[in-house]
């Protein structure tokens, strides 16, 4: 029996999904059959698109929200409420402002009843060890960000977890002082001084996931699946500029890219073109600059993913986003982790502000059809008005009241830089007048 | 808070008291000196009240405002209670929520003092022959005037945690009460702290009607404040009415200096922020505790009760089965409580109609309602002056910065002070001008409350952002285009916020304004606070229940309809940053 219980892995996810139900009646589906164990001694990474459900699938394991079906067992028992030997690190620290960095590491202790020596033991070995010396009696606000999620480390350590999940740890944080935490986290990881056993972590950096991971699940977006399953076996400390790093980091990329085909969700069988297009509101001025900046030297309209991102300080996650509507209009392809300028593109480039509105508005007619379908609308009405309900609740059927909501602030943001017609905020009126 | 303090017995440098020590022993003796002797007024036999009447001696102001500042305590703790109760059982149950919400809307437009004529005997037969259900009936009345709005504001901080707390929360498996102490109020304080000082500006003006009231042939006279200036406008002694208004006027400072300016710079620090911005409040009375070394043996108890709260530990119910309970089984509970709310609701109808009809007909309800429209057009009138006079003026304020911080406390100060103290100055005047009464008692609805909307205006004038300030000015925007573009939307939320409070207050203003008396002179205006304060005093119950009711019902409607619908705008468009 207890050599049993021992071998049983730490998590086991089984075809898990995950909908989420909406007002219409329909469900959404965020996860689904996803299939996941996580043994001792191993870092694992879910590395996704916003999106793609990478949190879902931590709030299940963390025992936060329940699976709509499929199984999730933490040592062979059922998930059902937080179980223990889980804590989690949050992306925004998640810290109680109104309690000392001492008295907000001693609360997971409290709650499961440690005495008051014990406690403050522990508490000050986890503080110890995570280097928040001196700092025990300062309340958070007085903290740097970076010492605030030591802060949550600390809190999640003390109660010596066999789990740590840890969700977006560093991407609230600036870049040197995100570099400085992951690297004290994994020296401490080799060395052993951390009391755990496993680790998952939720990123979009695909830079962090190499450099951390022994493991990484690739997840694909609407609904979130896993895509690909990707080893990681350079050895403990890695070099961001070691060839064979940079080959996986651009294997990813290419990975990702290639499935970066337009968010859709499958209805009946069609691929989502028409109303089920999703639509990320991305500023015009920031279509035209990629453009611009492809277009221009040393590119020639074909440039390198990660070299763009670093050049431009995106995250990879962000680019996507921005390519993605490229790719939608028209304007660019990506493929392989390269983004390639199209003719249209080319032209767009180098034209006048005037002549890029034209063609511009030209591309989103032609492409995404809830701008066509509104334009005919606007244009066979009478009074030329149409209230942002009525398309809101047919995009409502393909997809989330979240991506409906981004969806028509893009068609909304775009349709005004070209010109097609204007929307009144206040009355929520789609119309062709312009103000004079 | 159990207060981790960085140097401990173990550095003191000297062991002598310092002055601090000895003027916060001064402090706590003191008030628990105030204390005992309140508790034994309060538990008096009936009969003193005879026997020791009442004097306009100027000698017994300080221990009539005493028992008055004790009043007012009293309700603020049991103000603190039901808060922690109602709004937890509000934010913690779904189907808890669905009731106390909309029975919490409603209290708090029900105007209190139509509340004194039941309450009155109620406590009166509860503790027969004693002080003590007088006392109780007159803190029941302040009570009812802070208890709402408190609860509201803890009910909206517990149902908008922010969600990573919660989680945390959560997966550390807190056991409810840990979450209550460590999540729910500290993250309700600010809210909480700073609506119980809104509520006790409201307060004075009810601890002071209270004190002296007559319900049929019932009258009480508690000594206080309030009770001392009802006998100087029956001996029409104008002298004693001064020193009324300037007693008031110390107790209220006391409270301000002594109770909140401490609460509120402590509060600070539950602020839900991660940076720290802004200028931190202060308080001299907190840093005399802080610094003194005594406080620390004196507050010692309180932390060890405090701490004992903290780690109290609830036994752990077995878990009933899964937690997810079937949809079916949800729903089926879900009509079970609907049917019983409507049973209970149209049980509650019937009761309440059978004891109506017996005396009242439908023309009562005619007269009652045309009363409310009369009122209606006061309170109207009177915010739409108000709101011409005091704008300008707070616009004009506000722009001054080293104007406004003296004259917003000032302000804030005028709106808790009890402007029913100073009735008896304008009746004087009205009578001994031959005024009209129907028009020129009016103003008094408004007296006290007008200065929500002064203070409002200066606070939003005050934090309009100088870059716009600038922009408009270099743009040369001036006259009626700067009013109408620049600061009146600027500062419409802050407004409407002072707006909603001020003729709320109105209304319950009505019932002691509408209806004035000096000496043997009575002044009366038709109205619907003359009507449920005539009823108070014949003791006709039915009739004091009707026009509770009809007021309750314009309070409704007329935040349903003008206010709350300018206060969603104001929020959605015009909130700056």
């Amino acid at each position: 029996m207890l050599d049993q219980m021992s071998k049983a892995p730490l998590i086991d996810i089984q075809e898990v999904c995950r909908s989420f139900p909406k007002p219409s009646g329909k469900d959404v589906v965020v996860l689904e059959n996803v299939d996941l164990t996580i043994k001792e001694g191993e870092i694992v990474g879910l590395l996704g698109r916003s999106g793609s459900g990478k949190s879902t699938l931590l709030r299940i394991i963390a025992g936060l929200i329940s699976p709509s079906s499929g199984i999730a067992l933490c040592r062979g028992d059922a998930i059902d409420g937080p179980p223990s030997g889980i804590s989690m690190v949050f992306q925004s620290f998640a810290l109680f402002p109104w309690l000392t960095v001492l008295q907000n590491v001693e609360l997971g202790l409290e709650a499961k009843g440690v005495d008051r020596a014990e406690r403050r033991k522990l508490a000050l070995d986890a503080i110890d060890l995570i280097g928040l010396d001196g700092f025990e009696n300062a309340f958070p606000k007085e903290l740097s960000g970076g010492m605030r999620q030591r802060v949550g480390f600390a809190r999640a350590l003390v109660v010596h977890p066999d789990l740590l999940l840890m969700d977006e740890p560093f991407s609230a944080l600036d870049v040197l002082t995100a570099e400085t935490l992951r690297t004290d986290m994994i020296d401490l990881w080799i060395e052993g001084r951390m009391p755990i056993k496993s680790v998952l972590i939720v990123t979009h950096n695909i830079e962090e996931a190499v450099l951390m991971c022994d493991r990484i699940l690739v997840f694909s977006s609407n609904p979130g699946r896993v895509a690909r399953e990707i080893k990681v076996d350079l050895p403990h400390p890695r070099n961001r500029l070691d060839p064979a790093f940079r080959q996986l980091v651009d294997n990813i990329y290419a990975l990702m890219t290639q499935r970066a085909e337009p968010k859709t969700v499958a209805m009946e069988g069609i691929p989502g073109t028409g109303m089920g297009m999703v639509l990320e509101p991305v500023s015009t001025n920031i279509l035209s600059g990629l453009i611009e900046a492809l277009a221009g030297e040393p590119y020639h309209g074909k440039a390198d993913l990660p070299v763009i991102a670093g050049l431009l300080h995106m995250e990879a996650d962000e680019l996507f986003h921005i390519g993605e509507a490229l790719q939608l209009l028209r304007f660019a392809h990506l493929s392989e982790g390269d983004i390639v300028l199209t003719e249209a593109g080319k032209t767009f480039a180098h034209m006048a502000t005037d002549a890029r509105k034209k063609l511009f508005a030209e591309h989103l007619l032609t492409y995404v059809p809830a701008v066509g379908l509104i334009r005919r609308v606007l244009d066979e009405r009478p009074s030329h008005t149409a209230p942002a309900e009525r398309f809101r609740s047919e995009l409502e059927d393909y997809m989330t009241e979240s991506y409906a909501d981004d969806t028509l602030k893009a068609i909304v943001s775009w349709s005004r830089y070209a010109e097609l017609f204007a929307y009144d905020e206040n009355s929520e009126l789609f119309s062709l007048e312009n103000p004079q | 808070m159990t207060h981790q303090r960085s140097a401990p017995l173990a550095v003191r440098r000297t062991l002598l008291p310092s002055l601090w020590d000895l003027l916060a022993l001064l402090l706590v003796v003191g008030l628990i000196v105030l204390v005992i002797y309140g508790g034994e007024a309060a538990t008096a036999p009936l009969s003193t009240l005879d026997t020791t009447p009442l004097s306009l001696d100027p000698s017994h102001l300080p221990i009539y405002a005493l028992r008055t500042m004790l009043r007012m305590l009293t309700a603020i703790v049991f103000s603190l209670i039901f808060t922690l109760i109602y709004a937890s059982l509000a934010a913690k149950s779904r189907r808890a929520e669905m009731v106390l919400i909309p029975i919490l809307d409603i209290l708090q437009s029900v105007p209190i003092l139509g509340f004194l004529t039941f309450t009155v005997t109620f406590f009166l037969n509860l503790f027969p022959g004693s002080v003590m259900g007088a006392e109780l009936a007159s803190v029941f009345a302040i009570f009812t005037s802070q208890a709402w709005n408190m609860t509201f504001s803890m009910y909206q901080s517990m149902r908008n945690q922010p969600k990573d707390l919660e989680e945390v929360a959560k997966s550390f498996q807190l056991s409810g009460w840990q979450r209550f102490w460590r999540l729910d109020v500290p993250f309700a304080m600010p809210g909480l702290v700073w609506n119980t000082m809104m509520s006790m500006s409201g307060g004075w003006f009810f601890v002071v009607a209270s004190e002296a009231i007559t319900v049929g042939d019932t009258t009480i006279t508690l000594p206080g404040v309030g009770s001392y200036v009802a006998l100087a406008i029956k001996e029409q002694n104008l002298l004693a009415i001064a020193y009324a208004v300037v007693t008031m006027l110390v107790v209220i400072i006391i409270y301000d200096q002594f109770l909140f300016r401490p609460l509120v710079a402590w509060a600070d620090k539950f602020r839900f922020e991660t940076t720290s911005s802004g200028v931190e409040p202060t308080s001299w009375v907190l840093d005399l505790f802080r610094r003194a070394r005594m406080t620390r043996l004196i507050v010692a108890p309180f932390q060890w009760l405090f701490r004992l709260v903290w780690t109290f530990r609830l036994p752990t119910l077995p878990k009933l089965g899964s937690r997810r309970t079937t949809q079916a089984a949800s729903r089926a509970i879900d009509w079970i409580w609907l049917t019983l709310v409507i049973a209970l609701a149209a049980w509650a109808s019937y009761l309440s109609f059978n004891y109506l009809k017996v005396s009242i007909g439908w023309s009562d309800v005619g007269t009652a309602v045309v009363d409310g429209f009369i009122t209606l057009l006061r309170v109207v009138v009177l915010m739409a002056i108000a709101t011409l006079i005091w704008v300008p003026v707070g616009v004009w304020i506000g722009l001054r910065p080293s104007l406004s911080e003296k004259v917003q406390p000032l302000a804030q100060f005028l709106a808790a002070f009890p402007a029913n103290i100073a009735f008896p100055a304008f009746v004087v005047l009205i009578v001994h001008f031959g005024l009209n009464a129907d028009i020129w008692l009016s103003p008094l609805m408004i007296l006290g409350t007008q200065w929500y909307i002064l203070f409002n205006v200066i606070a939003g004038t005050a934090a309009f952002p100088s870059d716009l300030k600038e922009a408009a000015r270099s743009f040369h925007i001036q006259g009626w285009r700067w009013w109408v573009k620049v600061i009146l939307p600027g500062i419409f939320p802050y407004y409407v916020t002072g707006a909603i409070t001020a003729s709320g207050g109105s209304w319950n203003a009505s019932i002691v304004a509408e209806v004035a008396s000096w000496g043997n002179t009575q002044l009366v205006t038709p109205g619907l606070g003359s009507y449920i304060a005539q009823a108070t005093t014949a003791g006709d119950y039915p009739r004091v229940v009707l026009g509770i009711v009809v007021m309750c019902v314009f309070v409704t409607l007329f935040n349903r309809l003008l206010w709350r619908p300018l206060y969603a705008f104001g929020e959605r468009r015009l909130r700056l940053g």
